[in-house]
């Protein structure tokens, strides 16, 4: 279904909060996302993403607070919501005794689509995300990839205005990501529509998003563009390992020249401008106070720089392991 | 008109995931022809009151076990659309949660009827000869059956996390419901207790009826209307039980 294009906002959310007994999932979430835009909610697991994406979804309600999608409110129209949004969940969502085409065309019926138009919207789809020699396969015979990418054109088939993605790419390969963020950006371009979509990987927000908001522990810490994000990280970053990080900080204190200190694990990240004439300076300081620097690496800032700078940690590869055990987990009992 | 298209959408599903694992249909084949031939040979020549031929009287009992074991079965098996996450597509889109169910419920119904057809010309093989008319009244009659233990499924699947309690389902809803219905043996002369239980077993007045329309001639525990009174009741509340267990969000 086609909406009329209308000023106001994809999404806003009023102090959206959900709450799972005494654990806050999601706290006071407040978000206005555009038109248009490609909007990353970027966070490690358990932060709260996928909690915000459901509700968004009219999937899961919220404890307390609201949101309006595509201007319908999520509690009180939800059917409405659910007509104008398209969804590609974490987990698969298709049925693999199903053909991709069977699977597009149950989804068709379910969202009103008349089945000429399915027919048309289907092929074109299809082609767009290279599955038409396929679609008449069933879809256990389809990779991991390809899967997702039926997914894809199944969220865009009944021609939604906003389309939530919910880590898209989680557990594929380099290769067949670098190929899905084609698919993604193509789509998000040709069909000029909102992506919503959450992602532990740096690169992914980097990559796709025009505005990425960090969440950590259930709230937002900030939202900008990745440019914005890591501009506020003046200068370069320099990595400093050593075997006393808390006096190596008193020491570094001391020199005034750098815009900001954190520590993580033994290793101290500095925000400096000209790093590469202060690098010097701060090795002389640590070794006339008699701490033994192990290592030194220059580098410009990165997304994953912001993300430590704005919450204080780092998504840890371990985070992204986990998640993917789980996720492979489901995967396997499907066969 | 548009829900009826969404049901029917969901119900050509299943019919086709059903189609789809023949193997499956042969082996639900193997248990009912075990009982009627091995085990209702075996006991022929046992003497039960009102009972003429052994074997003629369980082939209504193991048409209704047949219907019972894939319909509360298939039901069940949403669990597995949850798990593999394909019951959020369904779940997200608009679409009324009583069409979901009834869908399902139809759907998963039309695999067991199948079965049950498959099982018909069986009577044969234990020297039933069905008349027309006995077709006529099984079809009716199979399909209340079905689609009220279809949703006994779905209203088990709805309190289960997982396959775990497979065995627990087993015993304490399918055994207990296939043996208290008369299936094996005439309720007539069963002891007082095992009577009672059959009053509160949707699947016994199944049984009954399926044996009343299969020869016409065995006297049913209530008047034939009352049971089918009963039946559809039974049915309709499991509809509506479903619809309502399906509709409330976690």
């Amino acid at each position: 279904m086609t909406m009329n294009v209308k000023p106001g906002l994809a999404v806003e959310t009023f102090d959206l909060t959900k709450k799972y007994g005494k654990i806050t999932a999601l706290d006071r979430l407040n978000l206005k996302i555009e038109y248009g835009e490609v909007f990353g909610l970027l966070g490690p697991n358990g932060a709260g993403k996928t909690t915000a994406i459901s509700m968004l979804c009219t999937i899961n309600s919220p404890t307390s607070g609201t949101a309006t999608v595509n201007g319908f409110d999520i509690i009180k129209q939800a059917d409405k919501v659910r007509r104008s949004i398209g969804i590609v969940f974490q987990d698969p969502s298709i049925d693999d005794r199903l053909t991709g085409r069977e699977n597009m065309s149950l989804h068709a019926t379910l969202y009103d689509i008349t089945s000429s138009v399915a027919r048309k919207r289907t092929a074109e789809l299809l082609e767009l995300v290279g599955l038409s020699d396929r679609a008449d396969s069933q879809m256990k015979t389809y990779s991991g990839g390809m899967r997702r990418r039926l997914e894809l054109a199944r969220g865009l088939l009944h021609s939604p205005r906003v389309l939530f993605l919910d880590e898209p790419t989680l557990g594929l390969d380099p290769q067949t990501r670098q190929h899905l963020w084609d698919h993604i950006e193509e789509l998000a371009r040709q069909a000029g529509i909102t992506v919503i979509l959450t992602t532990h990987y740096m690169e992914e927000a980097e990559r796709l998003c025009s505005k990425v908001g960090i969440i950590d522990a259930g709230k937002i810490r900030v939202v900008d563009t990745p440019g914005n994000l890591i501009g506020a990280l003046k200068g370069d970053v320099v990595t400093v390992v050593t075997g006393r990080p808390s006096e190596f900080l008193v020491i570094i204190k001391k020199l005034d020249f750098f815009h900001s200190a954190e520590a993580v694990d033994g290793t101290i990240r500095l925000s400096v401008s000209e790093a590469e004439k202060k690098v010097p300076v701060i090795i002389e300081a640590a070794t006339a106070a008699g701490i033994d620097i192990k290592s030194v690496s220059i580098h410009k800032p990165t997304l994953n720089d912001a993300f430590l700078h704005f919450t204080g940690r780092e998504i840890r590869a371990e985070d992204a392991e986990n998640q993917l055990k789980v996720h492979m987990r489901a995967m396997n009992k499907m066969r | 008109m548009n829900e009826l298209n969404k049901i029917r959408a969901i119900w050509l599903r299943e019919v086709i995931r059903f189609w789809r694992e023949k193997s499956r249909i042969v082996s639900s084949l193997i248990l009912p022809l075990l009982w009627l031939v091995v085990f209702g040979g075996g006991m022929r020549s046992v003497q039960l009151p009102g009972v003429d031929n052994y074997q003629t009287f369980i082939f209504p009992g193991i048409l209704g076990m047949t219907l019972l074991f894939s319909s509360v079965w298939s039901g069940v098996s949403i669990i597995w659309d949850r798990e593999f996450g394909f019951l959020k597509e369904i779940m997200v889109a608009p679409v009324s949660r009583a069409s979901i169910v009834i869908g399902k419920a139809l759907g998963s119904g039309t695999g067991a009827l199948i079965q049950g057809f498959i099982l018909l010309p069986l009577s044969l093989l234990v020297g039933i000869q069905l008349a027309p008319l006995s077709y006529l009244l099984l079809v009716p009659i199979m399909i209340l059956l079905a689609v009220g233990l279809v949703c006994v499924g779905l209203l088990i699947a709805s309190l289960m996390t997982s396959m775990e309690g497979f065995n627990f389902i087993m015993s304490l809803v399918i055994m207990p419901m296939f043996f208290t219905s008369g299936a094996l043996f005439p309720m007539a002369s069963a002891p007082g207790w095992l009577k009672i239980a059959g009053y509160f077993n949707p699947l016994a007045y199944g049984v009954d009826l399926l044996r009343w329309a299969t020869d016409g001639s065995t006297i049913t525990t209530l008047p034939v209307f009352a049971e089918v009174l009963l039946l559809s009741g039974f049915t309709a509340a499991m509809i509506v039980a479903c619809t309502y267990t399906f509709s409330v969000k976690k």
